[in-house]
């Protein structure tokens, strides 16, 4: 166990001993230490449960919506790119801001299963970040890999350490804010042509199997009835209809969330397929910024949002094609 | 079941032309769920409407399609007729199968085809369409007139005099406008003063109009009967209340050397001043940018001297709040920027004038306190040319494209007076046409031509130069065929006029649209020419077109007709094509308070049944139908597709769609 772990579960057990907090979001051990999966912690003896590793990519913060109703006050461990979601959630009204403790922990960036998968790296049984790589103790040995190798897409362009929201926080280690550019996927894709960027799309968009994963996860995608499942909606099946309209569902929620999205890069990780979902999304933070200015989501719990208000700088629409064409 | 009626217009020929009406009625007869369709030859004759409301009756029919001229023509008129023979009047659709067809297609078998989808989609419309009716709301009985020239001074006097109070917001210190600056108006050549101040005094005088001079419009919210408007008053630096304006503070402020914007920066004045002698309010303001005290902290002789004690440099802007049921925009023009306009010399001489600027020198109050004299030696002129049409009906890009109007008419009134008082005075006018249309116009021009001698050339002119102190002028004189220079002493530019800027502001904030041009548009540049197409918003003088005074007056008149006629109402229909949310979707999110214009959503915590005996609170929006407008930004902006609008349902607007796409 880290130290860092230790210390998180300590605090986890403080809160819950001290009353007022009556229950812990977390993260739950799975069979191996790679497999954890989100959960809540009601008593100091479930706390047994609780991990903390590079493995913990899940974004708690969509959680909430749920659990904050229930009654007493939910604390929630929080890593900074998990702060904005809970941010914007707050912002949204779908979480109470009063009824939630908010622990911002420490985080070195978070593996991706398949990669670590891919490079043969199995029977895990500890990992650590040393420097630029991330060394594996296994059943059968020590291995080290890049972190390049091995961290989610979404990690590899960091968009820093800070937490926008926090009560308190759990960091132990010394703490580099590096901050990387995550649009250079985007550039490169507007420097496509549009056949190019088609077919590009396409070769990633077929691989769909519509398991709806990126929806059911995505803390914007909080719809009471998502549309895609309203009979009422009258489109509901629509996407069933051939590959290009099945191919449209995840263009429509781009846009769904366009102005909300804060970037959290959980629809890339839970995506089983690896479609680049984020940058889908990551297209329109851009074109908003440049369009608006800069704005990041969830960076504010209140204020106003560029998508939706007005003011006399605001770009004029006949020069909207040729900003968001990257020319 | 539903039972649809069709009506095809023909329009005369307007429709008929193009398309092939007989053919689209018979087709569309094949259309799931119609039961009856007809054409004939102008739907909106009495014939025709009787033709709709006896189908409607003996087919009882539940909903119609007319296809004809726009729905903003003549939708009110089928609404009508449905109704009268017990139709709900929201169960009528019009495809406009002349200005979206007939008119813009030439080919008929084209045009046909376009006009049968565009029927079949308002059928697809209608099929989905719901019973609805109109509530009411009150008026507010108070009228604001934006900007204080002679177009919101007219408006302002006539709504006043039907009893309704209304206030002029104005931004300058003064109202008076540019009427203020001339010297004198055609086509009488009487003082523009001596006619223009009396209706200021009025407006100071008048117990129903209040003036908020040196002030801005901030914000504004509601609709047609209900604004609510946000008024800054900027700071003045002196109170209004108290300020007699004795002027002793004018005479005494050492900062003496600002451009007088009243006499076209000619002139200098002090950093505090009252424009110009009949200014109203007669009242002092210190203008920041120059005033010592302001910018340094030391001075203060103006509060020294100051017998009222008005002066207070601690004044900040402040703001009021108040509610209106009618809005007149008359936020007038200014000449154009010359500076794309080198040819003319008029950045590098000081002796190429505007024509506002030649207003002013010839003005008795005046930097020349009337006596024509040029900028550069005060002497006088002896040769004078005049260039018209600088800047306009300019296609190049660098000027404006439309004619600026006033310009043949001041042209032909400088001349002529110049001529009347300095006789020694050589008068030359460039001109391409002549443009005198008006009661006693042109009788008035040709007075400067055959009384006066004024040397009217038919020509553009090419530069103006300085050469030994003289400005050549260098033009060509079509009607004789030859290139001619003029040396002259002063050279007038008729300069093209254009909305005052701040008009886009202005029209943002009352979503009022706007033109290329930024001049404000019409509702029917025929048929409702001082209307804004936003109701409830009016307009009058330049800000909507280039026009004269007679014009803007006028205008401004019907403009107060039109608001009189508003404000006499107690209670005002209200459109019931509003949004409401499905509280069973809405997440209550915000997003659609956030860009409601009209501030018509609020949001409530509400108690669901979830079923098993357990309830929840979940806070769910909720819209006030009194004060929805209809416009659909929150059915668009909801991320759950919770909100929807009455008479243009997402389920309507796709069914549309799919109706156009169908092969």
């Amino acid at each position: 166990m880290s130290e860092l772990e230790k210390r998180i579960i300590e605090k986890a057990a403080t809160l819950l001993a001290g009353g007022e907090i009556k229950r812990v979001v977390g993260w739950k051990k799975g069979e191996f230490i790679h497999d954890p999966s989100p959960a809540t912690f009601e008593t100091e003896e479930s706390l047994k449960d609780f991990i903390y590793n590079d493995f913990c990519g899940a974004n708690l913060s969509k959680y909430l919506i749920d659990i904050f109703k229930r009654e007493g006050k939910t604390a929630v461990f929080l890593k900074p790119c998990d702060s904005y979601s809970f941010n914007q959630l707050v912002k949204e009204h779908r979480i109470k801001r009063e009824n939630v403790y908010v622990v911002g922990i420490e985080c070195h960036g978070k593996l991706a299963n398949y990669k670590v998968e891919e490079k043969g790296i199995t029977g895990i049984t500890s990992e650590a970040h040393e420097g630029e790589n991330v060394v594996f103790d296994t059943l059968y040995g020590k291995v080290t890999a890049s972190r390049e190798e091995v961290l989610l897409d979404r990690c590899l362009t960091c968009k820093g350490k800070k937490h926008v929201v926090a009560d308190e926080t759990v960091i132990i280690n010394d703490y580099e804010d590096k901050v990387s550019d995550r649009f250079a996927m985007v550039r490169e894709l507007e420097a496509m042509t549009a056949e190019e960027r088609f077919a590009f799309w396409q070769g990633q968009l077929s691989k769909c199997i519509r398991c709806n994963a990126c929806r059911n996860v995505c803390p914007a995608c909080s719809c009471l009835k998502c549309v895609f499942d309203n009979p009422q909606s009258g489109i509901a099946a629509k996407a069933n209809d051939d590959t290009f309209e099945e191919q449209l569902f995840h263009v429509i929620r781009a846009f769904h969330v366009s102005g909300r999205c804060t970037d959290c890069g959980e629809c890339s990780r839970v995506c089983p397929q690896h479609i680049p979902l984020h940058l889908l999304n990551r297209k329109f933070i851009k074109d908003i910024d440049s369009l608006y200015g800069e704005y990041q989501a969830g960076e504010e719990a209140e204020g106003k949002t560029p998508l939706t208000s007005y003011t006399e700088s605001d770009t004029e629409p006949n020069n909207v094609f040729t900003v968001t064409e990257g020319k | 079941m539903q039972k649809i009626g069709v009506f095809i217009c023909w329009c005369g020929s307007n429709i008929a032309a193009t398309v092939d009406v007989v053919r689209v009625a018979e087709e569309i007869k094949r259309e799931p769920g119609v039961v009856y369709s007809a054409d004939y030859q102008y739907m909106c004759s009495e014939n025709g409407q009787q033709l709709i409301k006896n189908a409607i009756k003996e087919y009882g029919l539940t909903g119609i399609v007319i296809g004809s001229c726009s729905p903003r023509m003549h939708e009110a008129t089928f609404r009508k007729a449905a109704e009268s023979v017990g139709l709900n009047p929201y169960m009528v659709e019009v495809a406009n199968l002349r200005e979206q067809v007939s008119w813009i297609h030439k080919d008929k078998e084209e045009a046909t085809e376009k006009a049968l989808i565009l029927v079949r989609t308002a059928i697809a419309k209608v099929r989905l369409n719901a019973p609805l009716k109109e509530g009411e709301s009150p008026v507010v009985k108070r009228a604001l007139v934006i900007g204080g020239g002679i177009a919101g001074i007219q408006a302002a006097l006539d709504i006043a005099e039907a009893g309704y109070p209304v206030d002029i917001v104005e931004k300058n210190a003064t109202i008076g406008g540019r009427m203020a600056q001339l010297d004198k108006t055609f086509p009488t050549l009487d003082c523009s003063a001596c006619i223009l101040t009396p209706k200021m005094v009025d407006c100071a005088q008048n117990e129903k109009i209040d003036i908020l001079s040196y002030s801005e419009i901030e914000e504004v919210k509601g609709y047609v009967g209900n604004f609510s408007v946000k008024i800054r008053k900027k700071a003045r630096y002196v109170d209004e209340t108290k300020c007699t304006g004795c002027k002793i503070c004018m005479t005494k402020c050492p900062s003496k050397k600002g451009l007088d914007e009243f006499n076209m920066n000619l002139k200098t004045r002090t950093a505090i001043h009252i424009p110009f002698a009949q200014a109203i309010p007669n009242v002092a303001v210190i203008d920041p940018e120059q005033c010592l005290k302001l910018k340094t902290g030391k001075c203060g002789i103006c509060q020294k001297f100051c017998g009222a004690g008005a002066i207070d440099y601690t004044m900040k802007d402040s703001f009021i709040e108040r509610q209106y049921g009618a809005i007149v925009v008359a936020t007038g023009f200014k000449p154009i920027d010359l500076t794309a306009f080198n040819e003319y010399g008029y950045a590098d001489n000081k002796d190429v004038v505007t024509s506002l600027e030649l207003e002013r020198l010839m003005n008795a109050a005046g930097p020349t306190n009337g006596v024509l004299l040029r900028p550069s030696d005060m002497t006088h002129p002896k040769v004078i040319t005049f260039i018209q049409c600088v800047g306009s009906r300019d296609v190049s890009g660098c000027g404006k494209p439309y004619c600026s109007k006033i310009c043949c008419m001041y042209t032909a009134k400088h001349a002529m007076l110049i001529r009347e008082k300095y006789p020694d005075t050589e008068v030359h006018v460039f001109y391409i046409d002549v443009r005198t249309p008006g009661k006693n116009y042109d009788e008035f021009y040709r007075r400067a031509v055959e009384q006066y001698n004024v040397d009217y050339i038919k020509g553009m002119v090419g530069k103006v130069y300085n050469e030994n102190g003289k400005l050549m002028v260098q033009g060509s004189d079509l009607l004789n065929n030859e290139q001619i220079v003029i040396p002259s002493d002063l050279v007038v530019l008729a300069t093209a006029i254009e909305p005052e800027p701040s008009v886009r502001k202005i029209a943002t904030l009352l979503t009022a649209s706007i033109d290329t041009n930024n001049f404000l548009n019409e509702s029917h540049p025929k048929l409702r020419p001082v209307e804004s197409p936003t109701a409830g918003v009016y307009l009058a003088g330049v800000c909507q077109g280039p026009k004269d005074i007679p014009e803007t007056v006028s205008q401004a008149s019907a403009c107060a007709a039109k608001v009189i006629g508003l404000l006499a109402k107690d209670k005002l229909k209200t459109n019931p094509c509003v949004a409401s949310s499905n509280e069973m979707m809405c997440n209550g999110c915000s997003q659609c308070a956030n860009v409601c214009a009209y501030g018509a959503i609020t949001y409530v915590d509400k108690e669901f049944r979830l079923g098993g005996g357990k309830t929840e609170i979940r806070r769910v929006a909720s819209v006030n139908p009194a004060v929805c407008q209809g416009c659909g930004a929150c059915t668009v902006t909801c991320p759950s597709g919770a909100m929807d609008l009455s008479g243009f349902s997402s389920k309507q607007i796709m069914s549309e769609v799919e109706a156009i796409c169908k092969k």
